[in-house]
């Protein structure tokens, strides 16, 4: 979901660290182990967020060869760099599937990333492991989504903003960083508040562009929009690097959670651990899983995580867990359809179930989406995440949202016999708004 | 027997005076107790609101432990403690008296989880029970507090609040808060209309969220002051933001100015297009992240001073990156563009993803000094600290630079090899010294502006990235070669953008600047100040 201005300096950048690792890349080719794919930038700007899911995956590959591998062959991890060059995600994506021909492919953190290699995966027919929370609208044969779908982020986290726990926000403002993410996730969040009651008047969108540092204005205006007698929330969709910025501000200039509260859906353990959280506290975000969820599972996967990692203090956090589900999630179709086959691990995939790190199980369903519970966590001093709330069940990923026109008709079902991503109950074609 | 009885009930009396908190306290600590048994946020309120109920001010401890989330439940005996935090155990301390009760472990405890909804509830409690207290300071949150949360209930405790008053300024506080409760009472209608003109005096945006919602509820005569009130206030406001835009201009552009000095050395003066720019200011401030590691490791209570403590090193660091850039890369290049720029390019690479090796990938945090955070009140405008201390700073290294180059033997000697090189090496002149030392003082300014922007922006890898684009445009702007230029180019680039912004917001503002400056590039390709001279048609 998060991205950056594709510029020509990145594309040097990344030819250039490309370059690099393709002479770097293993070219060995043995019969007794399953590839696996690993596609996250470790260089460019999205190495600050990617470089943790690369480690959380070999670390997973490490413990599942330890417990004897997969169909009684090893499982051998293939690294490659896409250095946050959404054309080079498509081109290393091919490498992968042709070259090294790896059985599944754990990758991609932007939108626009995942948007640029659709087509290699279904044209090669190989599966994507997407972990990353993002906007909806899109179901696609070829990927598995084991991050959270609008509906089981941004709206819990309204709901539990409007509930009287939440405070009774009555005003509502949508921050976000100029790209497809926060665009679509707002469209949908205007339509649920209006259908909700909530007056045009009393919500206030805006956008910034990306890294964007100099926040006075927006939050002189975010103090002048909650000054209306009304309780006020601000709901961030502010990409990852612009946030630290915005919360120093928010934090200089007073704002107070207790007065009016932002509600994040892009920060998470990491960002937060180069900020002083102190003047954060009470500030809040919504996703399926806080580091300081205390469950077992949770306990030994932290553990394991810092042995791995060989480091104390690095946090975990929900794009990790997605890649802990997706990938336990693999390896149960793949022993269920006892091939790495790609058709036959795609048909085995759907109904499958594994433990989550948050003491439940989630469940693939046909729309090629988990579920998963949703959990509304607030700051703390230590820059852990406490959790206030959380869903009573599990909910269902929904890929075409409802509240958008165009794709409340849309459902999505994989399994024979409709085997469509875009089903139009409406019409009761396939091939509504499409894959766009 | 009547004697006997009345000297027992003197006695019995005389016992609870002089012990008041003896039976009070058992009380209290009944109620603490119940925490232990509250299941969810809103039965914890309940017990906030009993506590509060009691009317003692020796629930504020307790009451301010929960709120900051130090409350803690002992599982085997159910007791409540206050706890602190020390590595793998917990000290309890006793809710009341804060008497030290001995460590647990922390898997033996359960934090009572508060949300805001419950640190607003308790926070409106301790305004009440806060009152009488003897810090000003502490008083005038209290008037804040009762003030954003109006009640009628509050006006007995603000009025006698009002009466032991000595400072003026708490004084008028506490009396905007009565204001603010009385509209909400039910007292006449001439006791609401005084207090519709004291809040709409205050003139802030406190008064105009409390009169709106006043106007929203009442009727008649209160109804139309308060509305005439926030007309009243919302156009003084206007005026404050205008001046609001102009500030947070000014100080987008002394960031700016920061971020683009270092470049009007080398990319102004020498002519070198320095992509690797950006990755000096970056290296700064990776060196504000380790004295501040090192402080924080060693010399805890030096914390305050580690930026003036890292300035001279982030010069240091980066002029030396810099005379190693130009000593190993750039003197080879002179003359030839295009290769400078793609060369430097690469450099900027290898600086970022050497960074990236040693620190990692994720951002630093560099913790802002107590001198830099929160902010202070001009009239209705909110500056805060660390945008003042920059744009200080930045003016400061500009008439330090300034100075260096005007005054100084060796800023004639640069002044003159970039006038004519050939004359100059003529002259005696080392004019490779001379280009060696001038990159390098391009880049160390780079690195003490990197310092300042450790505090407002990420210390990420990536940091430099953002920057060098600006920096360019601010140079070119105002006049290559020129350092007024720059100055006045940073200026007006931040002004103009901050002023564009809450109209056209922040995207399209950004877009605007760029076509602006497009155009006026067109019309004068040497920029605002231009150079004048034989040197610069050679």
């Amino acid at each position: 979901m998060r991205g950056n201005f594709s510029t020509i300096t990145k594309m040097v950048s990344a030819s250039v660290v490309a370059a690099g690792l393709m002479m770097a890349a293993p070219a060995r080719a043995a019969d007794d182990t399953i590839k696996v794919g690993i596609l996250h930038s470790l260089s460019g700007t999205m190495a600050i967020s990617e470089t943790t899911l690369k480690d959380a995956m070999l670390m997973l590959i490490d413990e599942q060869n330890a417990k004897g591998g997969l169909l009684g062959k090893k499982l051998e991890a293939v690294v490659v760099d896409p250095a946050s060059n959404w054309p080079l995600f498509a081109e290393k994506a091919r490498e992968l599937i042709s070259k090294d021909k790896v059985a599944a492919v754990f990758g991609c953190w932007t939108s626009v990333s995942r948007k640029s290699v659709l087509p290699v995966f279904s044209e090669l027919d190989n599966i994507l492991f997407y972990p990353v929370q993002y906007e909806g609208e899109e179901s696609e044969r070829n990927v598995f989504y084991t991050g959270a779908a609008p509906n089981q982020q941004a709206i819990p986290a309204v709901d539990y903003l409007m509930s009287e726990d939440g405070g009774s926000v009555k005003r509502w403002v949508l921050e976000g960083t100029d790209y497809v993410y926060p665009r679509t996730t707002n469209k949908i969040l205007e339509a649920y508040l209006k259908s909700k009651g909530v007056a045009a008047e009393d919500i206030m969108v805006n956008y910034t562009p990306f890294g964007f540092s100099d926040w006075q204005t927006e939050v002189s205006a975010i103090k002048k929009f909650g000054s209306a007698g009304k309780k006020t929330a601000v709901v961030s969709t502010v990409n990852g690097d612009a946030n630290v910025p915005f919360y120093k501000e928010l934090g200089n200039q007073g704002i107070k959670a207790e007065d009016i509260p932002v509600m994040a859906f892009s920060v998470g353990e990491e960002e937060l651990a180069g900020l002083d959280t102190a003047p954060l506290v009470g500030h809040l975000a919504a996703w399926n899983y806080f580091e300081s969820v205390d469950t077992p599972e949770n306990k030994k996967f932290i553990a394991d995580w810092h042995k791995f990692i060989k480091n104390d203090k690095r946090t975990t956090n929900d794009p990790m867990e997605a890649h802990y589900i997706g990938f336990n999630m693999w390896v149960k179709a793949v022993e269920k359809a006892g091939t790495t086959d790609p058709d036959k691990v795609i048909d085995a995939m759907i109904g499958v179930s594994v433990p989550n790190l948050t003491g439940g199980y989630s469940t693939m369903m046909p729309n090629h989406h988990i579920t998963k519970p949703v959990l509304i966590g607030e700051i703390q001093a230590d820059g852990q995440f406490e959790t206030v709330s959380r869903t009573p069940g599990l909910v269902m990923g929904d890929e075409w949202s409802d509240y958008l026109p165009d794709s409340k008709d849309l459902i999505s079902d994989w399994r024979a016999p409709l085997s469509c991503g875009n089903f139009n109950v409406a019409t009761g074609k396939c091939g509504g708004k499409g894959t766009n | 027997m009547n004697v006997l009885h009345a000297i027992g009930l003197t006695l019995l009396f005389l016992l609870t005076t002089l012990s008041p908190s003896g039976a009070a306290e058992s009380d209290l600590r009944a109620i603490i107790a119940k925490f232990a048994t509250a299941k969810g946020f809103s039965e914890t309120g309940a017990v906030v609101h009993e506590l509060t109920a009691a009317g003692d001010p020796a629930v504020e401890r307790p009451l301010s432990a929960l709120a900051d989330g130090n409350l803690y439940v002992r599982k085997a005996d159910s007791l409540v403690f206050i706890g602190k935090e020390t590595g793998e155990s917990v000290q309890l301390f006793d809710p009341l008296s804060g008497e030290a009760s001995g460590e647990a472990a922390k898997d033996d405890i359960t934090k009572i989880k508060v949300n805001n909804t419950l640190r607003r509830v308790i926070r409106d409690a301790l305004g009440t029970l806060t009152l009488g207290a003897k810090d000003p300071a502490v008083r005038i949150a209290a008037a804040d507090t009762m003030f954003k949360t109006p009640d009628a209930a509050n006006i007995g405790p603000l009025e006698t609040a009002i009466a032991g008053e000595t400072v003026a300024s708490v004084k008028a506080l506490l009396e905007q808060a009565r204001a603010a409760s009385v509209l909400v009472s039910d007292r006449p209608e001439a006791d609401k209309l005084a207090a519709v003109a004291l809040i709409g005096a205050r003139g802030d945006r406190d008064a105009v969220s409390l009169l709106t919602s006043v106007e929203a509820s009442a009727s008649g005569a209160v109804k139309d002051a308060a509305t005439a009130a926030i007309a009243n206030i919302s156009s003084t406001l206007a005026l404050w933001d205008a001046g609001q835009n102009i500030w947070y201009g000014i100080s987008l552009g002394s960031v700016l100015l920061l971020a683009a000095i270092g470049l009007a050395i080398t990319f102004g003066v020498m002519g070198v297009i320095n992509m690797a720019h950006g990755e000096m200011v970056m290296l700064g401030a990776y060196t504000t992240f380790v004295v501040q590691q090192v402080i924080r490791t060693s010399f805890p209570g030096l914390f305050d001073w580690s930026l003036v403590i890292a300035l001279p090193l982030a010069f240091l660091v980066a002029a030396f990156v810099g005379l190693a850039i130009e000593r190993g890369v750039i003197r080879f290049l002179y003359g030839r563009p295009l290769e400078t720029l793609l060369a430097t390019w690469g450099v900027s690479l290898i600086l970022q993803q050497a960074v990236r090796s040693i620190f990692g990938p994720t951002n630093q945090e560099v913790g802002n000094p107590s001198w830099m955070s929160g902010s202070f009140d001009v009239g209705q405008l909110a500056i805060t600290w660390n945008r003042l201390w920059i744009l200080v700073f930045a003016l400061t290294v500009f008439g330090v630079l300034l100075y260096v180059m005007k005054r100084t033997p060796w800023g004639l000697q640069m002044r003159a090899v970039t006038a004519n090189r050939r004359m100059a090496a003529s002259m005696g002149i080392r004019t490779p010294w001379v280009d060696a030392l001038t990159f390098a003082l391009g880049s160390g300014i780079a690195g003490i502006a990197g310092v300042a922007l450790s505090q407002i922006d990420n210390v990420s890898p990536n940091l430099g990235r953002g920057y060098i684009i600006d920096s360019f445009m601010v140079v070119v702007f105002g006049g290559v070669g020129n350092l007024w230029g720059t100055l006045v180019g940073a200026f007006s680039l931040g002004i103009v953008n901050k002023v564009l912004e809450p109209y056209a917001g922040a995207v399209l503002g950004k877009i605007v600047v760029l076509v602006l400056i497009i155009l006026f590039i067109q019309k004068r390709p040497r920029g605002l100040f231009a150079l004048k001279g034989r040197a610069v048609e050679a």
